[in-house]
């Protein structure tokens, strides 16, 4: 039951094998209507136009909205496209060389470092944290339900706006963090939290995980709530000890959410741009660049439009091979629940 | 679809038809939609012009409209006029380009006019018979591409040492002339919380814009990044953040951010233009004076970077361009030019105008007698110049907050400049 519920989150497959099942059933309904065999013939003739205009504005609107567009990035990717080319609408095809200097650039090893290690951490500890959290608002206790939906309160800010609230909190000099940090003699002189290069890479994932710790809280939570509580009667009545019972049950019933928040979290850590944009621009020289950044810096600063369609095409590809970890993950409870 | 016969079959039929042909028309919509907007840019009615810059802030953003209103009103057309972040600005225009819709009037950065002429999307204001006498040269120079004027700034701008009365007076201080006082006095200003200094190191054009009076005054240039004057500035702006007499923070500031940090109280001195003085005349108890920037000997002349924005005209059709180019005569008129620098902040590109205001306002007197040995940042480089200056500021930030040795650091940003 509850493993059945879960795959429904996935929308991209489930939403096919849905759209399958309709049609295999509107096929029946209107094969009855046209009644013996000459008519049953047109009648699928007629159900598959009927079938076309339903799905037109679906693939129209992907094709134009995704398909054309990610089409456009390869091309761009193997093209000298300059600023004349904006003018001129011409840019010469320049084969792998893109890549190559991309590949060459001082910056890009490093900000591959950076994005691994970003992408990393942010998920190790929103997932940490959220789990942590989730187990603890289990427990009933007063004003817990007030607390639960203030935690959602990173969540709901527009980025740009908690962005510019933790540079200041950031700031060296004057900023809150540093401020407190001194007066409880945890440190004794400010720390450059955005303004160096060692650390700014650090700061830039403590804020991006707490902007991902509710939507980790909330999604586990939910897996939680689908855990029958006679099953943690019964191993409290076997003497389990709570350790025990977070570990045998609770760790192995919610393993199928948690693939899913691990796999949507790793696509939304990727695609991160905003909060680094605000906090450090990347910067101080490139030390919190990641591959998102760099592809905007790339197209829109530099604007070597190409090798930005290159590091944009590389992020396509990570994401998109994490998609199907993804999806092949959902399949595989949903197969498991079948069975 | 012509054999629909009289079965039940109709009504699906019809909804696909339907659905087909919405959706075919909403296509031929959206072509047709650009189709119209491309021919509205290119050819439409003459009398409307459209005109794009990056002021978002008090006072320029709203002196700038007005004064296109006026210019608009005496040539006989409407302007529509546009504001987009400055970090927008160059896709914003390029994208307006590739749809064939430039802007009449844009209001560019000068070091971004040769990437922009280079395109062939502006028109030569030589030939359309706008001249650039009595200009200061390097602005001339600045809006120049292939021996063709593309370009002209109604106003200009530099850089030059603010410095706080008050502060300098307690400590019985005279504002630095040398690079020598210039740290001496930073050190001695350093107290609590206030730095002696605050200047932008940021990760943009600014942050190299605000580094190269110091880069040039020492007698290095753009083409060779590592040369020992070059490392002989950068390890004056390094000594002053490692001294502790500038705060770590300088690589996040903008010129802004150096502008509140100032008025704040938290920096005795600061690098900043002449834009900024509208701003700080307002706080009256802040009492403030400016010179030239300090120079490494005392018989070297300050070469700062030549700041401001120039008018171009975009390419459409000759009716069109001709109202811009009326609109312009109007803008770089003398009696315009002065009301604009008087209002947003900025010297006028007009040398006798320049000098006539000087004498009338002394607190602009540092920046008219800088923009007279003021350089074009382009003038070296051309169309390389935002390479040159991405590496620059790469190497200050690795510098200043990452410990990168200037030579180091400067070595690696003359290889990426060169590569």
């Amino acid at each position: 039951m509850m493993a059945e519920t879960i795959p429904g989150a996935a929308a991209p497959a489930g939403a096919v094998r849905v759209g399958r099942r309709v049609g295999r059933r509107a096929g029946l309904h209107v094969g009855r209507h046209g009644g013996r065999s000459a008519g049953a013939r047109r009648s699928r003739g007629g159900t598959g136009w009927a079938a076309f205009g339903f799905i037109a504005p679906a693939w129209l609107y992907v094709a134009a909205f995704y398909v054309y567009p990610l089409a456009a990035n390869v091309r761009m990717s193997f093209q000298d496209y300059t600023v004349t080319s904006f003018f001129t609408g011409r840019a010469p095809f320049v084969g792998w060389r893109n890549y190559e200097a991309v590949w060459q650039d001082p910056a890009f090893a490093a900000t591959v470092a950076n994005t691994v290690l970003f992408t990393v951490g942010s998920l190790l500890f929103q997932f940490g944290a959220g789990l942590a959290l989730a187990v603890f608002f289990q427990r009933r206790f007063p004003l817990g339900g007030l607390l639960r939906s203030l935690l959602l309160v990173p969540w709901l800010l527009p980025l740009v706006v908690s962005g510019t609230a933790w540079r200041w909190i950031m700031e060296t000099d004057s900023g809150v963090l540093n401020q407190a940090l001194m007066q409880v003699h945890l440190i004794d002189r400010p720390i450059p939290w955005l303004a160096s290069t060692s650390v700014s890479l650090l700061s830039v994932t403590l804020v991006n995980i707490w902007v991902g710790v509710p939507f980790n809280m909330v999604i586990l939570y939910g897996g939680l709530q689908g855990i029958p509580a006679h099953l943690y009667e019964a191993a409290a009545l076997d003497g389990a000890g709570a350790w025990r019972r977070f570990r045998h049950i609770t760790l192995p019933l919610l393993r199928p959410v948690t693939a899913v928040v691990l796999t949507l979290g790793l696509i939304y850590t990727l695609k991160v741009f905003d909060v680094i944009m605000v906090l450090t621009q990347g910067g101080p020289a490139d030390s919190s660049q990641t591959l998102t950044t760099f592809a905007y810096d790339l197209s829109f600063q530099r604007l070597t439009f190409g090798h930005g369609a290159v590091v944009g095409n590389l992020l396509i590809v990570v994401a998109v091979v994490f998609a199907f970890v993804y999806l092949r993950a959902t399949r595989d409870g949903e197969g498991r629940a079948a069975a | 679809m012509t054999r629909i016969s009289g079965t039940p079959l109709r009504t699906a039929r019809r909804a696909a038809a339907v659905t087909v042909a919405a959706v075919t028309a909403l296509t031929a919509a959206a072509c047709g939609d650009s189709v119209g907007d491309a021919a509205e840019g290119g050819s439409g009615g003459a009398s409307t012009l459209t005109e794009i810059d990056y002021y978002e802030a008090a006072p320029q953003n709203t002196q700038l409209p007005k004064l296109l209103d006026e210019c608009a009103a005496q040539v006989g057309v409407t302007i529509e006029h546009q504001q987009v972040p400055r970090a927008q600005f160059m896709p914003k225009l390029l994208q307006q380009a590739s749809s064939h819709a430039m802007p009449d009037l844009a209001l560019i950065d000068n070091p971004d006019l040769p990437q922009l002429a280079a395109t062939g999307g502006l028109l030569p204001l030589s030939d359309a018979g706008l001249t650039t006498e009595g200009l200061y040269p390097s602005i001339v120079e600045a809006g120049r591409f292939q021996d063709k004027t593309y370009g002209i700034a109604p106003g200009v701008n530099g850089l030059a040492l603010y410095y706080n009365k008050d502060v300098f007076a307690d400590a019985g201080l005279t504002p630095p002339k040398t690079w020598d006082d210039l740290t001496r006095a930073a050190r001695a200003l350093t107290k609590g919380s206030r730095y002696g200094i605050a200047f932008s190191a940021v990760g943009t054009e600014e942050g190299s814009f605000q580094f190269e009076p110091f880069l040039w005054t020492a007698g290095a240039g753009l083409k060779q990044l590592d040369s020992p004057q070059a490392v002989q500035a950068l390890t004056l702006w390094k000594d002053l953040v490692d001294g502790k007499s500038a705060s770590k923070s300088v690589v996040t500031w903008t010129q802004a951010d150096v502008n509140d940090q100032f008025m704040a109280g938290n920096a005795a001195m600061m690098v900043n233009g002449p834009w900024q003085l509208p701003t700080l005349n307002e706080k009256k108890d802040l009492n403030f004076g400016i010179v030239p920037i300090p120079v490494p000997s005392p018989e070297a002349d300050p070469v700062t970077p030549l700041g401001g924005e120039v008018w171009t005209v975009g390419r459409s059709d000759p009716a069109r361009e001709k109202n811009a180019v009326a609109v312009l005569k109007c803008l770089l008129s003398q009696d315009k030019s002065l009301e604009w620098s008087t209002n947003a902040g900025y010297i006028p590109s007009n040398e006798a105008a320049a000098k006539q205001m000087a004498a009338s306002n002394p607190q602009l007197a540092a920046f008219v007698e800088e923009v007279a040995t003021a350089r074009a940042r382009t003038a070296e480089l051309g169309t390389a110049y935002p390479k040159a200056s991405e590496a620059l500021f790469n190497a200050i930030q690795a510098s200043l907050a990452g410990g990168t040795p200037p030579q180091e650091a400067l070595s690696a940003a003359q290889a990426a400049a060169g590569a």
